[in-house]
Protein backbone atom coordinates (compact mmCIF):
# COMPACT_ATOMS: atom_id res chain seq x y z
CA UNK A 1 0.00 0.00 0.00
CA UNK A 2 1.34 3.42 -0.96
CA UNK A 3 1.79 5.80 1.93
CA UNK A 4 1.66 9.55 2.30
CA UNK A 5 3.01 11.70 5.12
CA UNK A 6 1.07 14.93 5.56
CA UNK A 7 2.88 17.58 7.57
CA UNK A 8 0.33 19.88 9.20
CA UNK A 9 -3.17 19.00 10.37
CA UNK A 10 -5.06 22.22 9.65
CA UNK A 11 -7.95 22.57 7.23
CA UNK A 12 -5.71 21.62 4.31
CA UNK A 13 -4.05 18.64 5.99
CA UNK A 14 -7.29 17.22 7.40
CA UNK A 15 -9.23 17.47 4.16
CA UNK A 16 -6.41 15.99 2.08
CA UNK A 17 -5.98 13.18 4.63
CA UNK A 18 -9.67 12.27 4.48
CA UNK A 19 -9.73 12.11 0.71
CA UNK A 20 -6.43 10.26 0.30
CA UNK A 21 -7.48 7.74 2.90
CA UNK A 22 -10.81 7.19 1.17
CA UNK A 23 -8.88 6.52 -2.05
CA UNK A 24 -7.12 3.68 -0.28
CA UNK A 25 -3.77 5.19 0.57
CA UNK A 26 -2.11 4.85 3.94
CA UNK A 27 -2.10 8.31 5.47
CA UNK A 28 -0.17 9.76 8.41
CA UNK A 29 -0.78 13.31 9.60
CA UNK A 30 2.04 14.94 11.54
CA UNK A 31 0.74 17.83 13.65
CA UNK A 32 2.95 19.77 16.03
CA UNK A 33 0.10 21.02 18.22
CA UNK A 34 -1.94 18.93 20.64
CA UNK A 35 -5.01 19.15 18.43
CA UNK A 36 -5.71 19.28 14.70
CA UNK A 37 -7.60 22.11 12.98
CA UNK A 38 -4.93 24.82 12.74
CA UNK A 39 -6.15 28.40 12.83
CA UNK A 40 -9.74 27.27 12.64
CA UNK A 41 -9.48 26.61 16.38
CA UNK A 42 -9.10 30.35 16.90
CA UNK A 43 -12.06 31.66 14.85
CA UNK A 44 -15.52 32.20 16.26
CA UNK A 45 -17.69 32.65 13.17
CA UNK A 46 -16.70 32.45 9.52
CA UNK A 47 -17.19 34.95 6.73
CA UNK A 48 -19.28 35.51 4.77
CA UNK A 49 -22.17 33.54 6.25
CA UNK A 50 -21.14 33.76 9.92
CA UNK A 51 -21.30 30.02 10.36
CA UNK A 52 -19.74 28.87 13.66
CA UNK A 53 -16.14 27.84 13.01
CA UNK A 54 -16.58 24.99 15.49
CA UNK A 55 -19.15 23.40 13.20
CA UNK A 56 -16.76 23.29 10.24
CA UNK A 57 -13.94 22.09 12.47
CA UNK A 58 -16.06 19.29 13.93
CA UNK A 59 -17.02 18.12 10.46
CA UNK A 60 -13.41 18.11 9.22
CA UNK A 61 -12.21 16.24 12.30
CA UNK A 62 -15.04 13.78 12.09
CA UNK A 63 -14.27 12.92 8.47
CA UNK A 64 -10.61 12.46 9.29
CA UNK A 65 -11.29 10.00 12.09
CA UNK A 66 -11.31 6.74 10.19
CA UNK A 67 -8.18 5.04 8.93
CA UNK A 68 -5.83 7.97 9.39
CA UNK A 69 -2.78 7.80 11.58
CA UNK A 70 -2.95 11.14 13.41
CA UNK A 71 0.28 11.98 15.22
CA UNK A 72 -0.24 14.97 17.51
CA UNK A 73 2.49 16.86 19.38
CA UNK A 74 4.78 15.62 16.66
CA UNK A 75 7.60 17.40 14.92
CA UNK A 76 9.69 16.41 11.96
CA UNK A 77 13.36 16.50 12.92
CA UNK A 78 14.82 15.40 9.63
CA UNK A 79 13.74 14.14 6.22
CA UNK A 80 15.73 12.05 3.79
CA UNK A 81 14.82 11.27 0.23
CA UNK A 82 15.67 7.78 -1.00
CA UNK A 83 14.88 5.59 -4.00
CA UNK A 84 11.61 4.46 -2.59
CA UNK A 85 10.37 7.79 -1.26
CA UNK A 86 11.06 9.55 2.01
CA UNK A 87 12.24 8.68 5.52
CA UNK A 88 11.03 11.08 8.21
CA UNK A 89 12.70 11.24 11.59
CA UNK A 90 10.25 12.53 14.21
CA UNK A 91 10.68 13.74 17.77
CA UNK A 92 10.97 11.06 20.51
CA UNK A 93 13.15 9.02 18.14
CA UNK A 94 10.32 7.86 15.96
CA UNK A 95 10.68 7.17 12.28
CA UNK A 96 8.20 6.80 9.45
CA UNK A 97 8.53 6.27 5.73
CA UNK A 98 6.29 7.54 2.95
CA UNK A 99 6.09 7.38 -0.82
CA UNK A 100 4.98 11.00 -1.02
CA UNK A 101 5.10 14.01 1.29
CA UNK A 102 2.39 16.63 1.47
CA UNK A 103 3.28 19.99 3.01
CA UNK A 104 0.19 21.44 4.71
CA UNK A 105 1.90 23.63 7.27
CA UNK A 106 -0.28 26.66 6.64
CA UNK A 107 0.54 30.26 7.45
CA UNK A 108 1.75 32.32 10.36
CA UNK A 109 -0.24 35.24 11.73
CA UNK A 110 1.53 38.56 11.49
CA UNK A 111 2.80 39.58 14.93
CA UNK A 112 1.15 43.00 15.36
CA UNK A 113 3.66 44.11 18.00
CA UNK A 114 6.19 44.34 15.18
CA UNK A 115 4.35 47.42 14.00
CA UNK A 116 5.24 49.20 17.20
CA UNK A 117 3.77 52.50 15.96
CA UNK A 118 0.27 51.01 16.25
CA UNK A 119 0.80 50.26 19.93
CA UNK A 120 -0.19 46.61 20.12
CA UNK A 121 1.12 45.22 23.38
CA UNK A 122 1.85 48.79 24.52
CA UNK A 123 -1.53 50.54 24.60
CA UNK A 124 -4.29 48.77 26.51
CA UNK A 125 -7.06 49.28 23.99
CA UNK A 126 -5.33 48.12 20.85
CA UNK A 127 -6.23 44.54 19.95
CA UNK A 128 -5.98 42.32 16.87
CA UNK A 129 -8.71 40.68 14.81
CA UNK A 130 -7.60 37.38 16.36
CA UNK A 131 -8.15 38.77 19.88
CA UNK A 132 -11.56 39.98 18.76
CA UNK A 133 -12.53 36.52 17.45
CA UNK A 134 -11.66 35.15 20.86
CA UNK A 135 -13.66 37.88 22.59
CA UNK A 136 -16.66 36.93 20.43
CA UNK A 137 -16.12 33.32 21.41
CA UNK A 138 -16.21 34.27 25.09
CA UNK A 139 -19.08 36.66 24.46
CA UNK A 140 -17.41 39.58 26.23
CA UNK A 141 -16.56 42.77 24.37
CA UNK A 142 -15.03 45.29 26.78
CA UNK A 143 -12.28 47.85 26.82
CA UNK A 144 -9.32 47.29 29.13
CA UNK A 145 -11.17 49.39 31.72
CA UNK A 146 -14.16 47.07 31.57
CA UNK A 147 -16.37 49.51 29.67
CA UNK A 148 -18.44 48.81 26.61
CA UNK A 149 -16.62 50.37 23.64
CA UNK A 150 -18.71 52.94 21.77
CA UNK A 151 -16.25 54.16 19.17
CA UNK A 152 -14.31 51.44 17.43
CA UNK A 153 -11.83 51.65 14.58
CA UNK A 154 -10.45 48.88 12.38
CA UNK A 155 -7.09 49.20 10.63
CA UNK A 156 -6.76 47.16 7.45
CA UNK A 157 -3.54 45.69 6.01
CA UNK A 158 -1.64 45.36 9.30
CA UNK A 159 1.53 43.53 8.31
CA UNK A 160 0.29 43.03 4.76
CA UNK A 161 1.08 45.10 1.66
CA UNK A 162 3.91 46.42 3.76
CA UNK A 163 7.37 45.80 2.40
CA UNK A 164 9.01 47.15 5.50
CA UNK A 165 7.15 44.56 7.53
CA UNK A 166 8.50 41.95 5.12
CA UNK A 167 5.14 41.18 3.54
CA UNK A 168 4.54 42.74 0.14
CA UNK A 169 1.50 40.53 -0.52
CA UNK A 170 -2.18 41.07 0.18
CA UNK A 171 -3.44 38.58 2.78
CA UNK A 172 -6.77 38.44 1.03
CA UNK A 173 -8.97 37.44 3.98
CA UNK A 174 -8.58 40.43 6.31
CA UNK A 175 -10.82 42.92 4.46
CA UNK A 176 -13.78 40.59 4.61
CA UNK A 177 -12.88 39.48 8.15
CA UNK A 178 -12.97 43.15 9.19
CA UNK A 179 -16.35 43.76 7.59
CA UNK A 180 -17.75 40.63 9.24
CA UNK A 181 -16.36 41.61 12.64
CA UNK A 182 -17.64 45.18 12.34
CA UNK A 183 -21.14 43.86 11.72
CA UNK A 184 -20.85 41.45 14.64
CA UNK A 185 -19.76 44.31 16.91
CA UNK A 186 -22.56 46.57 15.75
CA UNK A 187 -25.10 43.83 16.43
CA UNK A 188 -23.76 43.37 19.93
CA UNK A 189 -23.35 47.09 20.65
CA UNK A 190 -26.07 48.80 18.58
CA UNK A 191 -25.23 52.33 19.74
CA UNK A 192 -21.57 52.01 18.80
CA UNK A 193 -19.94 53.87 15.92
CA UNK A 194 -17.57 51.89 13.77
CA UNK A 195 -14.96 53.12 11.31
CA UNK A 196 -12.89 51.08 8.88
CA UNK A 197 -9.57 52.52 7.69
CA UNK A 198 -8.56 50.83 4.46
CA UNK A 199 -6.33 51.27 1.42
CA UNK A 200 -8.47 49.21 -0.96
CA UNK A 201 -11.44 47.08 -0.09
CA UNK A 202 -10.83 43.66 -1.54
CA UNK A 203 -14.23 42.01 -1.59
CA UNK A 204 -13.18 39.31 -4.02
CA UNK A 205 -15.35 36.41 -2.96
CA UNK A 206 -18.91 35.42 -3.54
CA UNK A 207 -21.32 37.35 -1.26
CA UNK A 208 -18.48 39.58 0.02
CA UNK A 209 -19.55 42.75 -1.80
CA UNK A 210 -23.06 42.23 -0.46
CA UNK A 211 -21.69 42.03 3.08
CA UNK A 212 -19.80 45.28 2.52
CA UNK A 213 -23.01 46.97 1.39
CA UNK A 214 -24.88 45.50 4.35
CA UNK A 215 -22.24 47.00 6.66
CA UNK A 216 -22.85 50.43 5.11
CA UNK A 217 -26.60 50.36 4.70
CA UNK A 218 -27.87 48.32 7.60
CA UNK A 219 -25.20 49.06 10.18
CA UNK A 220 -24.01 52.54 9.14
CA UNK A 221 -20.38 51.52 9.38
CA UNK A 222 -18.11 54.21 7.92
CA UNK A 223 -15.35 53.37 5.46
CA UNK A 224 -12.50 55.87 5.40
CA UNK A 225 -9.72 55.40 2.90
CA UNK A 226 -6.31 56.01 4.40
CA UNK A 227 -3.48 54.20 6.13
CA UNK A 228 -2.57 54.86 9.73
CA UNK A 229 0.97 55.96 10.39
CA UNK A 230 0.80 55.85 14.18
CA UNK A 231 -1.61 55.63 17.08
CA UNK A 232 -1.36 57.51 20.39
CA UNK A 233 -2.70 56.71 23.82
CA UNK A 234 -4.67 59.40 25.65
CA UNK A 235 -4.62 59.79 29.42
CA UNK A 236 -7.96 58.06 29.72
CA UNK A 237 -6.56 55.09 27.75
CA UNK A 238 -8.57 55.87 24.63
CA UNK A 239 -6.57 55.72 21.43
CA UNK A 240 -6.05 58.71 19.19
CA UNK A 241 -5.48 58.13 15.54
CA UNK A 242 -4.56 60.51 12.77
CA UNK A 243 -4.80 59.51 9.17
CA UNK A 244 -5.27 61.13 5.83
CA UNK A 245 -8.78 60.77 4.49
CA UNK A 246 -7.37 60.20 1.03
CA UNK A 247 -10.71 60.50 -0.79
CA UNK A 248 -11.15 63.99 0.64
CA UNK A 249 -7.41 64.73 0.66
CA UNK A 250 -7.59 66.02 4.22
CA UNK A 251 -6.04 64.98 7.51
CA UNK A 252 -8.47 63.34 9.92
CA UNK A 253 -8.25 62.77 13.64
CA UNK A 254 -10.37 60.84 16.08
CA UNK A 255 -10.35 59.17 19.48
CA UNK A 256 -11.39 55.56 19.77
CA UNK A 257 -12.36 53.36 22.70
CA UNK A 258 -10.98 50.34 20.89
CA UNK A 259 -8.64 49.95 17.94
CA UNK A 260 -8.68 46.62 16.10
CA UNK A 261 -5.73 45.65 13.90
CA UNK A 262 -6.62 43.36 11.01
CA UNK A 263 -3.54 41.15 11.00
CA UNK A 264 -2.60 39.27 7.88
CA UNK A 265 -1.04 35.99 6.89
CA UNK A 266 2.64 35.50 6.35
CA UNK A 267 4.72 32.54 5.28
CA UNK A 268 5.45 30.24 8.15
CA UNK A 269 9.10 30.39 9.15
CA UNK A 270 9.03 27.22 11.23
CA UNK A 271 9.35 24.92 8.23
CA UNK A 272 12.65 26.11 6.86
CA UNK A 273 14.51 22.99 8.02
CA UNK A 274 11.95 20.73 6.31
CA UNK A 275 12.21 22.75 3.10
CA UNK A 276 15.96 22.61 3.29
CA UNK A 277 16.02 18.82 3.74
CA UNK A 278 13.61 18.33 0.86
CA UNK A 279 15.20 21.01 -1.33
CA UNK A 280 11.80 22.58 -1.82
CA UNK A 281 11.94 26.16 -3.08
CA UNK A 282 10.09 29.25 -1.96
CA UNK A 283 9.00 32.19 -4.08
CA UNK A 284 10.19 35.73 -3.47
CA UNK A 285 7.18 36.37 -1.21
CA UNK A 286 8.22 33.50 1.07
CA UNK A 287 5.33 31.17 0.27
CA UNK A 288 6.21 27.89 -1.47
CA UNK A 289 6.94 27.91 -5.15
CA UNK A 290 4.34 26.12 -7.23
CA UNK A 291 5.66 24.01 -10.11
CA UNK A 292 3.09 25.69 -12.35
CA UNK A 293 0.72 28.10 -10.67
CA UNK A 294 -1.97 27.60 -13.32
CA UNK A 295 -1.75 23.92 -14.26
CA UNK A 296 -0.16 22.12 -11.32
CA UNK A 297 -0.52 24.49 -8.37
CA UNK A 298 -0.03 21.81 -5.74
CA UNK A 299 3.25 20.40 -7.05
CA UNK A 300 6.51 21.74 -5.68
CA UNK A 301 9.80 21.72 -7.54
CA UNK A 302 10.60 18.28 -6.04
CA UNK A 303 8.89 15.15 -7.45
CA UNK A 304 6.92 13.43 -4.71
CA UNK A 305 6.61 16.55 -2.57
CA UNK A 306 3.29 18.37 -2.76
CA UNK A 307 1.93 21.48 -1.12
CA UNK A 308 -1.61 22.37 -0.15
CA UNK A 309 -3.51 25.20 1.51
CA UNK A 310 -2.08 28.48 2.72
CA UNK A 311 1.50 27.21 2.54
CA UNK A 312 1.29 28.33 -1.10
CA UNK A 313 -0.27 31.71 -0.31
CA UNK A 314 -3.35 33.25 1.35
CA UNK A 315 -6.57 31.29 0.88
CA UNK A 316 -10.03 31.14 2.40
CA UNK A 317 -11.28 27.92 3.94
CA UNK A 318 -13.36 27.16 0.86
CA UNK A 319 -10.35 27.63 -1.38
CA UNK A 320 -8.24 25.51 0.95
CA UNK A 321 -10.78 22.69 0.77
CA UNK A 322 -10.83 22.80 -3.05
CA UNK A 323 -7.06 22.82 -3.06
CA UNK A 324 -6.98 19.82 -0.73
CA UNK A 325 -9.27 17.85 -3.01
CA UNK A 326 -7.18 18.80 -6.03
CA UNK A 327 -3.92 17.72 -4.42
CA UNK A 328 -5.47 14.35 -3.69
CA UNK A 329 -5.78 13.69 -7.40
CA UNK A 330 -2.31 15.02 -8.06
CA UNK A 331 -0.81 12.65 -5.48
CA UNK A 332 -2.84 9.69 -6.67
CA UNK A 333 -1.67 10.27 -10.25
CA UNK A 334 1.88 10.56 -9.10
CA UNK A 335 1.84 7.36 -7.06
CA UNK A 336 0.08 5.36 -9.79
CA UNK A 337 2.40 6.66 -12.46
CA UNK A 338 5.38 5.89 -10.31
CA UNK A 339 4.33 2.27 -10.23
CA UNK A 340 3.65 2.28 -13.95
CA UNK A 341 6.93 3.90 -14.83
CA UNK A 342 8.85 1.43 -12.69
CA UNK A 343 7.23 -1.41 -14.57
CA UNK A 344 8.35 0.21 -17.81
CA UNK A 345 11.82 0.53 -16.28
CA UNK A 346 11.65 4.21 -16.81
CA UNK A 347 13.85 5.93 -14.29
CA UNK A 348 12.26 9.36 -14.40
CA UNK A 349 8.98 10.07 -12.72
CA UNK A 350 5.99 11.11 -14.73
CA UNK A 351 5.68 14.78 -13.94
CA UNK B 1 7.11 94.25 11.52
CA UNK B 2 9.34 91.89 9.62
CA UNK B 3 7.45 89.94 6.96
CA UNK B 4 8.63 86.33 7.12
CA UNK B 5 6.38 85.14 4.34
CA UNK B 6 4.32 82.85 6.58
CA UNK B 7 0.60 83.07 7.05
CA UNK B 8 -1.90 81.17 9.15
CA UNK B 9 -4.31 78.97 7.34
CA UNK B 10 -7.62 77.72 8.64
CA UNK B 11 -7.36 74.28 10.21
CA UNK B 12 -8.08 71.75 7.47
CA UNK B 13 -8.16 68.75 9.76
CA UNK B 14 -11.32 66.70 9.98
CA UNK B 15 -11.97 66.26 13.68
CA UNK B 16 -14.32 63.32 14.03
CA UNK B 17 -14.70 63.92 17.77
CA UNK B 18 -16.03 67.45 17.33
CA UNK B 19 -17.94 66.88 14.14
CA UNK B 20 -21.62 66.20 14.33
CA UNK B 21 -23.27 63.68 12.04
CA UNK B 22 -26.73 65.30 12.27
CA UNK B 23 -26.81 66.08 8.54
CA UNK B 24 -26.09 62.47 7.66
CA UNK B 25 -28.84 61.28 9.98
CA UNK B 26 -31.34 63.80 8.60
CA UNK B 27 -30.60 62.96 4.95
CA UNK B 28 -30.59 59.24 5.67
CA UNK B 29 -34.04 59.54 7.25
CA UNK B 30 -35.40 61.23 4.16
CA UNK B 31 -33.35 59.45 1.51
CA UNK B 32 -31.81 56.23 2.82
CA UNK B 33 -29.99 55.51 -0.44
CA UNK B 34 -27.24 57.93 0.64
CA UNK B 35 -25.84 54.92 2.51
CA UNK B 36 -25.49 52.95 -0.72
CA UNK B 37 -22.72 55.23 -1.99
CA UNK B 38 -19.34 53.52 -2.44
CA UNK B 39 -17.37 56.64 -3.40
CA UNK B 40 -16.67 55.54 -6.97
CA UNK B 41 -17.05 58.99 -8.50
CA UNK B 42 -19.11 57.98 -11.53
CA UNK B 43 -21.63 60.69 -10.63
CA UNK B 44 -19.01 63.42 -10.59
CA UNK B 45 -17.26 62.26 -13.75
CA UNK B 46 -20.27 63.04 -15.87
CA UNK B 47 -21.72 65.92 -13.88
CA UNK B 48 -22.88 68.77 -16.10
CA UNK B 49 -21.90 71.38 -13.51
CA UNK B 50 -18.53 69.93 -12.51
CA UNK B 51 -16.64 71.44 -15.42
CA UNK B 52 -17.33 74.91 -14.08
CA UNK B 53 -17.22 74.46 -10.33
CA UNK B 54 -16.07 72.09 -7.59
CA UNK B 55 -19.34 70.19 -7.44
CA UNK B 56 -18.83 66.49 -6.82
CA UNK B 57 -21.58 64.41 -5.32
CA UNK B 58 -19.01 61.82 -4.28
CA UNK B 59 -17.11 64.39 -2.24
CA UNK B 60 -20.28 65.93 -0.82
CA UNK B 61 -21.53 62.58 0.41
CA UNK B 62 -18.17 61.98 2.08
CA UNK B 63 -18.27 65.40 3.71
CA UNK B 64 -21.72 64.67 5.05
CA UNK B 65 -20.47 61.32 6.34
CA UNK B 66 -17.58 63.02 8.14
CA UNK B 67 -19.75 65.86 9.45
CA UNK B 68 -17.84 68.53 7.50
CA UNK B 69 -20.93 70.71 7.28
CA UNK B 70 -19.36 73.98 6.21
CA UNK B 71 -17.79 72.36 3.17
CA UNK B 72 -21.02 71.70 1.34
CA UNK B 73 -22.88 74.95 2.20
CA UNK B 74 -22.29 76.64 -1.13
CA UNK B 75 -21.43 73.71 -3.33
CA UNK B 76 -24.68 71.87 -2.90
CA UNK B 77 -26.58 74.74 -4.53
CA UNK B 78 -24.51 74.47 -7.72
CA UNK B 79 -26.40 71.37 -8.77
CA UNK B 80 -28.73 71.83 -11.74
CA UNK B 81 -30.79 68.74 -10.97
CA UNK B 82 -30.21 67.54 -14.50
CA UNK B 83 -30.17 63.94 -13.29
CA UNK B 84 -27.17 62.67 -15.25
CA UNK B 85 -25.67 61.30 -12.08
CA UNK B 86 -28.90 59.47 -11.34
CA UNK B 87 -28.51 57.47 -14.54
CA UNK B 88 -24.82 56.92 -13.94
CA UNK B 89 -24.66 55.71 -10.35
CA UNK B 90 -23.85 51.97 -10.33
CA UNK B 91 -25.34 51.46 -6.90
CA UNK B 92 -28.58 53.17 -7.77
CA UNK B 93 -28.26 55.98 -5.26
CA UNK B 94 -31.18 58.37 -5.71
CA UNK B 95 -28.70 61.15 -6.31
CA UNK B 96 -31.10 64.02 -7.02
CA UNK B 97 -33.05 63.25 -3.90
CA UNK B 98 -29.85 63.05 -1.88
CA UNK B 99 -28.82 66.48 -3.16
CA UNK B 100 -32.28 67.91 -2.51
CA UNK B 101 -32.14 66.72 1.10
CA UNK B 102 -28.59 68.01 1.42
CA UNK B 103 -29.90 71.42 0.44
CA UNK B 104 -32.73 71.10 2.95
CA UNK B 105 -30.19 70.11 5.60
CA UNK B 106 -28.12 73.21 4.87
CA UNK B 107 -31.19 75.46 4.92
CA UNK B 108 -32.56 73.97 8.12
CA UNK B 109 -29.24 73.33 9.81
CA UNK B 110 -30.24 74.95 13.07
CA UNK B 111 -33.32 72.81 13.35
CA UNK B 112 -31.52 69.49 12.84
C1 LIG C 1 -7.88 36.68 11.11
C2 LIG C 1 -8.28 35.59 10.14
C3 LIG C 1 -9.61 35.20 10.06
C4 LIG C 1 -10.02 34.22 9.15
N1 LIG C 1 -11.34 33.92 9.03
C5 LIG C 1 -11.74 33.09 8.04
C6 LIG C 1 -13.14 32.90 7.78
O1 LIG C 1 -13.99 33.43 8.49
N2 LIG C 1 -13.50 32.12 6.71
C7 LIG C 1 -12.58 31.54 5.88
O2 LIG C 1 -12.95 30.91 4.91
N3 LIG C 1 -11.25 31.68 6.14
C8 LIG C 1 -10.82 32.45 7.18
N4 LIG C 1 -9.47 32.63 7.38
C9 LIG C 1 -8.52 31.83 6.58
C10 LIG C 1 -8.33 30.44 7.22
O3 LIG C 1 -7.83 30.60 8.52
C11 LIG C 1 -7.37 29.63 6.35
O4 LIG C 1 -7.95 29.45 5.07
C12 LIG C 1 -7.08 28.23 6.92
O5 LIG C 1 -6.68 28.31 8.26
C13 LIG C 1 -5.99 27.57 6.09
O6 LIG C 1 -5.75 26.29 6.56
P1 LIG C 1 -4.31 25.61 6.44
O7 LIG C 1 -4.48 24.20 6.81
O8 LIG C 1 -3.70 25.94 5.12
O9 LIG C 1 -3.37 26.37 7.51
P2 LIG C 1 -3.40 26.47 9.11
O10 LIG C 1 -4.75 26.75 9.60
O11 LIG C 1 -2.31 27.44 9.42
O12 LIG C 1 -2.96 25.01 9.60
C14 LIG C 1 -1.63 24.57 9.53
C15 LIG C 1 -1.41 23.44 10.51
O13 LIG C 1 -0.09 22.94 10.34
C16 LIG C 1 0.53 22.79 11.61
N5 LIG C 1 1.97 22.94 11.41
C17 LIG C 1 2.64 24.04 10.98
N6 LIG C 1 3.96 23.80 10.90
C18 LIG C 1 4.14 22.51 11.29
C19 LIG C 1 5.28 21.67 11.40
N7 LIG C 1 6.50 22.10 11.11
N8 LIG C 1 5.09 20.39 11.82
C20 LIG C 1 3.85 19.94 12.13
N9 LIG C 1 2.73 20.69 12.03
C21 LIG C 1 2.88 21.95 11.61
C22 LIG C 1 -0.08 23.89 12.46
O14 LIG C 1 0.04 23.62 13.83
C23 LIG C 1 -1.53 23.88 11.96
O15 LIG C 1 -2.31 22.95 12.67
C24 LIG C 1 -9.05 33.59 8.31
C25 LIG C 1 -7.70 33.94 8.44
C26 LIG C 1 -7.30 34.95 9.31
C27 LIG C 1 -5.88 35.34 9.37
S1 LIG D 1 -7.38 41.65 2.27
FE1 LIG D 1 -7.67 43.83 2.60
S2 LIG D 1 -6.84 44.21 4.68
FE2 LIG D 1 -6.02 42.23 3.97
S3 LIG D 1 -4.06 42.72 3.05
FE3 LIG D 1 -5.57 42.66 1.39
S4 LIG D 1 -6.28 44.77 1.17
FE4 LIG D 1 -5.21 44.62 3.15
S1 LIG E 1 -28.01 66.33 -10.96
FE1 LIG E 1 -26.55 67.80 -10.11
S2 LIG E 1 -24.84 66.54 -9.36
FE2 LIG E 1 -26.06 65.26 -10.75
S3 LIG E 1 -25.05 65.45 -12.73
FE3 LIG E 1 -26.69 66.99 -12.65
S4 LIG E 1 -25.70 68.82 -11.88
FE4 LIG E 1 -24.31 67.14 -11.45
S1 LIG F 1 -21.90 57.26 -8.58
FE1 LIG F 1 -23.18 56.60 -6.86
S2 LIG F 1 -21.87 55.22 -5.66
FE2 LIG F 1 -20.53 56.34 -7.07
S3 LIG F 1 -19.83 58.11 -5.85
FE3 LIG F 1 -21.64 58.78 -6.99
S4 LIG F 1 -23.36 58.42 -5.62
FE4 LIG F 1 -21.63 57.28 -4.81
Amino acid sequence: MKSIAIIGGGVAGLEAATNLSRMGFSVTVIEEKDQPGGKLNQWHALFPNRRPAAEVLASLKNHAKLGINMMLNTRVENIEKNDDGFALALNHNRMITAHAVLLATGFELFDASKKEEYGYGIYDNVITSVDLEQAFEKGIIKTAEGKIPKKIGFIHCVGSRDEKAGNPHCSKVCCITGVKQAIELKERIPDSEIFMFYMDLRMFGRHFEELYKEAQVKHHIQFIRGRLSEAFENQDNTVMIKIEDTLLAKPLKMNLDLLVLLVGMQPSRGIDKILHDLEVEKDADGFLKQADSQLTPSKTNVPGVFAVGTVTGPKTIGETISDARAVTLEIANYLHNKVASKILKNESYFI
Amino acid sequence: MIEFGYSLQANRQIDMDLNNLRMLKYIRNNEPSIDWCMSCGTCASGCTAAANCDLSLRRMILMVRRGEEAEIHDLVFRCRFCGKCLNACPRGVNTRNVIYWMQQAVININAL
